[in-house]
């Protein structure tokens, strides 16, 4: 311990991850989550303040001038971004959270080499650990970033000996690591280790394809709760190892629910760059030449939804992107004045983060009481009239239940074929994101509606409004 | 082992088993703005960057305590604003005349 904090701090830390922990838990439930949100924000407040408290913080103008650029900073990006960009968004924001833990820690470096001492081996360990997992969030966030944003490609980007290559590199930092925690001192080495660590962030999400971000993105949250934790320590700080371990655990759970929903392991995602070339052919020679798909026009697909007693409404990233959840809502809103029963039902990787598809619906207004969860609303396709598919594709894949040989067997799916017909809004017949044949779509319940899904849902709309 | 040192591990471990108790009770219709508000908390290293930030003299540390400052308020005030904007969408059936 460098410095005696007096109580006060200490109580006001408490105070502080007390409400970080009561604020979590009303983010559980719709009804309390927006107060929850402001809790864990008035926590936030209470220990920045009495961090200010702190005798060693007297260098007041400088640091309450980075508090301003920063919260207009912050507050024009929240104000300003689109929600189908909220990935990127959070990305960004991990991004920065990682780089200011690591920060911390080289700040805390340089004061120990600044004021001549040698570092004892609990500093010097808990400073390599906190640079290299800040390092690796801050580089690792801005590449999600950048794929995200399209600023690069989105595809797996691969190279010869990549693995071994990344290998070398985590045997050289662990070298690093070894010799400084014998010469403390040493700047070069440390500087090396950062470098190093910035280097790991890139070659980490480099091979991870586009739509395996979900799974990215909720990884690297964890990883910036644990940087916040690793910076705790280095500081011997009670409340960032603790707000620093919520977070932690709260992506590490979000990363396996998303792969579980793509019945895939963390480590298949991280290293098998699916999506690129070689898992796509397999699949689609499969399909047989005689199949064919029956295609109808939106007068009747407008008739084939007024007149059913119920309809579920399955919302993939598609439809995000054709900015068609507008439509979508109208939609139901005039099946409903039909006395037809809509639901929608979202798969857990719909967006492209987790509950995404969600938080795009409730920008279109459409009331969290619709919205199904995978498990909830399967058991009732059964008894479900019309299944309306907009821009979903492998979700819905019955492929996945008895198909052993197809790449996404084994992958939770939701059941539309078990509707008594499926209505599937899509622009042509390309493959999924897979890049396995969809056989739903050749099977006699089901009929295709060709078109931008914006434009078929918007004829829809006004089919439905001239029964 | 210094015995900050443990301490710390030990508090890490029980906050981690609170995190996952909490979290695995949040429905996947909320896990944007739980991901998107467990950012801003993530944002709690700006106590550490304040504390390093806060020396009187000016040198190296204090200058890279200040980038951090920076950053890690982008991340509380952008995470905690825009998880509230979200949350506001969520409505319950709009109730119409």
């Amino acid at each position: 311990m460098t410095t005696f904090l007096p109580s006060v701090i200490q109580f006001s830390y408490l105070a502080a991850a007390s409400l970080f922990i009561v604020g979590l838990k009303q983010l559980g439930s719709p009804a309390t989550a927006r107060r929850g949100n402001v809790l864990g924000a008035i926590g936030m407040l209470i220990a920045i303040v009495a961090t200010l408290l702190d005798q060693n913080v007297l260098n007041y103008e400088m640091v309450l001038v980075g508090i301003l650029i920063g919260s207009a900073l912050g507050a024009y990006m929240a104000q300003k971004v689109e929600m189908t960009a909220m990935p990127q968004m959070v990305g960004l924001l991990n991004g920065f959270g990682g780089a200011a833990s690591a920060l911390v820690a080289v700040g805390e470096f340089w004061k120990g080499v600044d004021a001549g001492r040698v570092l004892p081996l609990d500093d010097t360990i808990t400073i390599i650990l906190s640079v290299l997992i800040g390092g690796i969030t801050f580089t690792g966030s801005l590449l999600a970033f950048a794929k995200l944003q399209e600023l690069v490609t989105g595809a797996p980007i691969t190279f010869p000996f990549q693995q071994p290559f990344n290998l070398t590199l985590v045997i050289g930092f662990l070298v690093c690591s070894v010799y400084l925690v014998m010469h403390p001192a040493d700047t070069l080495t440390f500087l090396v280790l950062i470098g190093l660590s910035l280097v790991l962030g890139v070659l980490f999400v480099l091979p991870i394809g586009g739509a395996d971000t979900p799974v990215v993105i909720s990884l690297l949250n964890s990883f910036s709760g644990l940087a916040a934790s690793a910076a705790g320590f280095v500081l011997m700080n009670n409340m960032l190892i603790i707000a620093g371990a919520l977070v932690g655990a709260s992506g590490i759970i979000l990363t396996e629910i998303m792969c579980r929903a793509m019945n895939r392991t963390l480590a298949n995602v991280l290293f098998s760059a699916f999506g690129s070339s070689q898992t796509s052919s397999e699949g689609s020679a499969a399909v047989d030449q005689d199949k064919t798909v029956r295609s109808i026009d939106t007068e009747e697909g407008a008739m084939m939804l007024g007149y059913a007693r119920s309809v579920v409404i399955v919302p993939g990233y598609g439809m995000a992107v054709a900015q068609a959840q507008h439509s979508v809502r109208e939609l139901a809103d005039q099946l409903e004045r039909l006395g037809v029963e809509v639901k929608y039902a979202i798969h857990p990787v719909a967006g492209r983060m987790p509950g995404h598809m969600n938080v795009l619906l409730a920008e279109a207004n459409v009331p969290y009481t619709q919205l199904y969860d995978m498990e909830d609303i399967n058991p009732d396709f059964d008894r479900t009239d019309v299944a309306l598919v907009i821009g979903a594709n492998d979700v819905v894949n019955p492929a996945a239940r008895h198909n052993t040989t197809s790449p996404i067997y084994g992958m939770p799916i939701l059941e539309v074929d078990k509707a008594q017909h499926t209505i599937v809004i899509k622009r042509g017949m390309n493959a999924g994101f897979s890049g396995v044949e969809n056989e739903l779509f050749y099977q006699d319940k089901t009929v295709m509606l060709f078109g931008s899904a914006k434009d078929v849902v918007a004829q829809l709309v006004t089919g439905v409004k001239d029964l | 082992m210094a015995e900050g040192l443990i301490t710390g591990i030990v508090v890490f471990v029980l906050a981690t088993f609170i995190g996952v108790e909490v979290i695995n009770k949040i429905p996947p219709t909320l896990h944007t703005p739980l991901m998107s508000g467990s950012n801003a908390i993530s944002g709690i290293s700006l106590v550490g960057a304040l504390l390093v930030a806060g020396e009187r003299n000016w040198n190296l540390s204090v200058i890279l305590g200040l980038i951090a400052v920076i950053l890690a308020t982008i991340n509380v005030v952008g995470g905690f604003l825009v998880t509230d904007r979200m949350l506001q969408m969520f409505k319950k059936k709009e109730v119409k005349a």
